[in-house]
């Protein structure tokens, strides 16, 4: 398990991470999302043991980051923001370099890293220095090194930076594979990744924890969650919004466009559920709207993040 | 088993740092300007030939002021690159202790350097050609020479950790070399004695790298020497260790 207690950071007067206290066990994947300068990198930073925090401290696996910091650190696989790597090097003698310090020796030591190359989709520049590749490419070996020793502990600051939609997906893959026997923290800007990949997020804003969820409990945030979005054809506009509006069940009704004699409206329910939509159902086919597309919300987290982080 | 770690961790780093110099052509572009600048200054500077006299003093005493601008070139890069870079951020965060990093770089420099003034030895085959050299002074003046190249390193590699441009950390590096030659440079002396007490002009030629370059090249290892060159290493490489665990982004 991963603790964060009350971790602050100051960097002269400006707080730059706030008393943020959560933990992370094994299996969950953590997503880490703030607007820019929320303080996402700082905190990783603290945890991994970079930069030591104002207050506070990180337990890994039993090891606190202060005062058994080696062994804390062995636990830890970090990606740090941007993929730093040595440019002189090949990509097959850097990752020697890191198991070398991760402990591994002889045919062990080589097992590893023909895996890790593997894993990570780097055979074909195996022996190629890092300077000449392509900033995904970098990005991913240094995401090897992260792996490359089966931390137990993943901290990974944005982890598909720069990767193309394959790649991101391939290591959203691997990721969520690898989750079951490890706890990760993985901090993104991208709301679908997030989703996609995440057990649990933690929102950060200007430093303070301003919301701990599920992304589904995020979705339910939504203005949008729940609301039915549909396309009638052949209809007039202002009955069709008395009609609906009558229903005991609906909140408002917005016509959202109109073109050709078709009209696409949104329908926001009192509360979200299957009996609003039922009876919205009901009352369609009853008044004998020709329907051409109909769909339920399921909430927009970009909304919910922007109504969040600037509350 | 920490120390068993512990080495491993420096023997990692060590040959990343000095795979790092010879795999990068600045490295042969330095030993070249380094044979050169010696060649030069011995050969017409001192007139080595013209001297008539088969030691090699002509060629050690311009050994401090050669390095004095080389060595920091090859110690700017140490920490000064890691920061620019940001592998800072994974050195520190792999299990490895500060000091552990800071050893293995500078280990792989020293070796480095090491390797250069061994390139030097045509010299002693020039020397040998021509007369009869003592040998074993000879050889006392290499390891001097060698200690002292490692002094220099080290006020490099402090350098090198407070700042990430190269061009500060050589610049700083030059002047607290230049400084620790001068307390020790006759001329310097001859006047500091003027008004000095003698007790002060002592402390002050004793820390010099040049006053134990001197006394060593006259052909006596003696400990005093040897413990001077290994502490200023060990204390500037402690400053180093202080540097990077206060600044580290
Ligand atoms: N070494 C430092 N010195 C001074 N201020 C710093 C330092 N490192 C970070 N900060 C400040 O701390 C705040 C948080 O930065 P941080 O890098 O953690 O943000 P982030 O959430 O990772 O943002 P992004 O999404 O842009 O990566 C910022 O205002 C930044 O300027
Ligand atoms: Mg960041």
């Amino acid at each position: 398990m991963i603790e964060v207690n009350h971790l602050s950071k100051h960097f002269g007067a400006k707080r730059a991470v706030n008393d943020i206290s959560f933990a992370v066990e094994k299996g969950e994947i953590l997503g880490f999302l703030g607007p820019n300068a929320a303080g996402k990198s700082t905190t990783m930073r603290m945890i991994t043991g970079f930069i030591p925090p104002s207050s506070g401290t990180a337990i890994i696996g039993g090891s606190d980051i202060l005062k058994d910091s080696l062994n804390a650190r062995k636990k830890i696989g970090y990606l740090p923001e941007n993929a730093p790597v040595y440019p002189d090097m090949t990509v097959r003698a850097y990752l020697d370099f890191c198991a070398q310090i991760r402990g591994f020796s002889g045919q062990a030591r080589k097992n590893r890293i023909e895996e890790t190359l593997e894993k990570c989709f780097l055979k074909e520049v195996t022996h190629q220095t890092i300077n000449t590749l392509s900033k995904g490419f970098k990005q991913r070996v240094c995401f090897a090194q992260s792996i490359l020793h089966d931390p137990e502990y993943l901290i990974l600051d944005e982890p598909t930076d720069g990767l193309d939609p394959n790649q991101k997906h391939e290591v959203r893959l691997m990721i969520r594979e690898m989750s079951a026997k490890k706890a990760i923290i993985l901090s993104t800007h991208i709301l679908d990744e997030m989703e996609a990949v995440c057990t649990r997020a933690v929102i950060i804003a200007k430093g303070r924890i301003v919301a701990d969820e599920t992304p589904a409990e995020l979705k339910g945030r939504s203005e949008l969650h729940g609301a039915v979005s549909l396309s009638v054809k052949g209809a007039d506009t202002d009955s069709f919004v008395s009609d609906l509006s009558g229903l005991d069940t609906v909140r408002t009704v917005k016509i959202v466009d109109t073109a050709d004699g078709i009209f696409w409206a949104r329908i926001y329910p009192v509360t979200p559920g299957p009996q609003a939509v039922d009876s919205i159902m009901a009352a369609l086919s009853d008044k004998r709207y020709e329907t051409v597309s109909f769909f339920v919300e399921q909430g927009r987290l970009d909304e919910v993040f922007r109504s969040i982080t600037t509350a | 088993m920490r120390t068993n770690e512990s080495l491993a961790n420096v023997t990692a780093i060590f040959k990343r740092e000095l795979f790092g110099y010879f795999g990068s052509a600045v490295a042969y572009v330095f030993i070249v300007i380094f044979l050169l600048l010696l060649g030069f200054f011995t050969f017409y500077i001192s007139n080595f030939f013209e001297l008539g006299q088969a030691d090699l003093r002509a060629f050690f005493q311009w050994h401090p002021w050669v390095f004095m601008f080389l060595i920091p070139a090859v110690a700017m890069r140490l920490w000064a690159e890691e920061r620019r870079m940001g592998t800072i951020e994974l050195i520190l965060t792999f299990p490895v202790t500060v000091w552990e990093a800071i050893l293995g770089k500078f280990l792989a420099a020293w070796i480095f350097v090491g390797t250069a003034l061994a390139l030097t030895f045509p010299m002693v085959i020039t020397v040998s050609y021509l007369g009869n050299p003592d040998l074993g002074a000879t050889l006392c003046a290499y390891i001097g020479s060698f200690l002292m190249a490692g002094a220099f390193l080290s006020v490099g590699s402090m350098t090198s950790a407070i700042t990430r441009s190269q061009v500060v950390s050589f610049i700083v590096a030059i002047v607290i070399c230049l400084f620790f030659i001068l307390a020790g440079y006759p001329p310097v002396i001859r006047m500091l004695s003027g008004w000095a007490p003698v007790w002060l002009v002592n402390i002050v030629s004793n820390s010099s790298f040049l006053t134990h370059f001197l006394s060593i090249e006259r052909g006596v290892l003696d400990l005093r020497d040897l413990f001077y060159y290994l502490s200023v290493i060990a204390f500037m490489l402690f400053v180093n260790g202080v540097i990077i665990q206060n600044r580290r982004t």
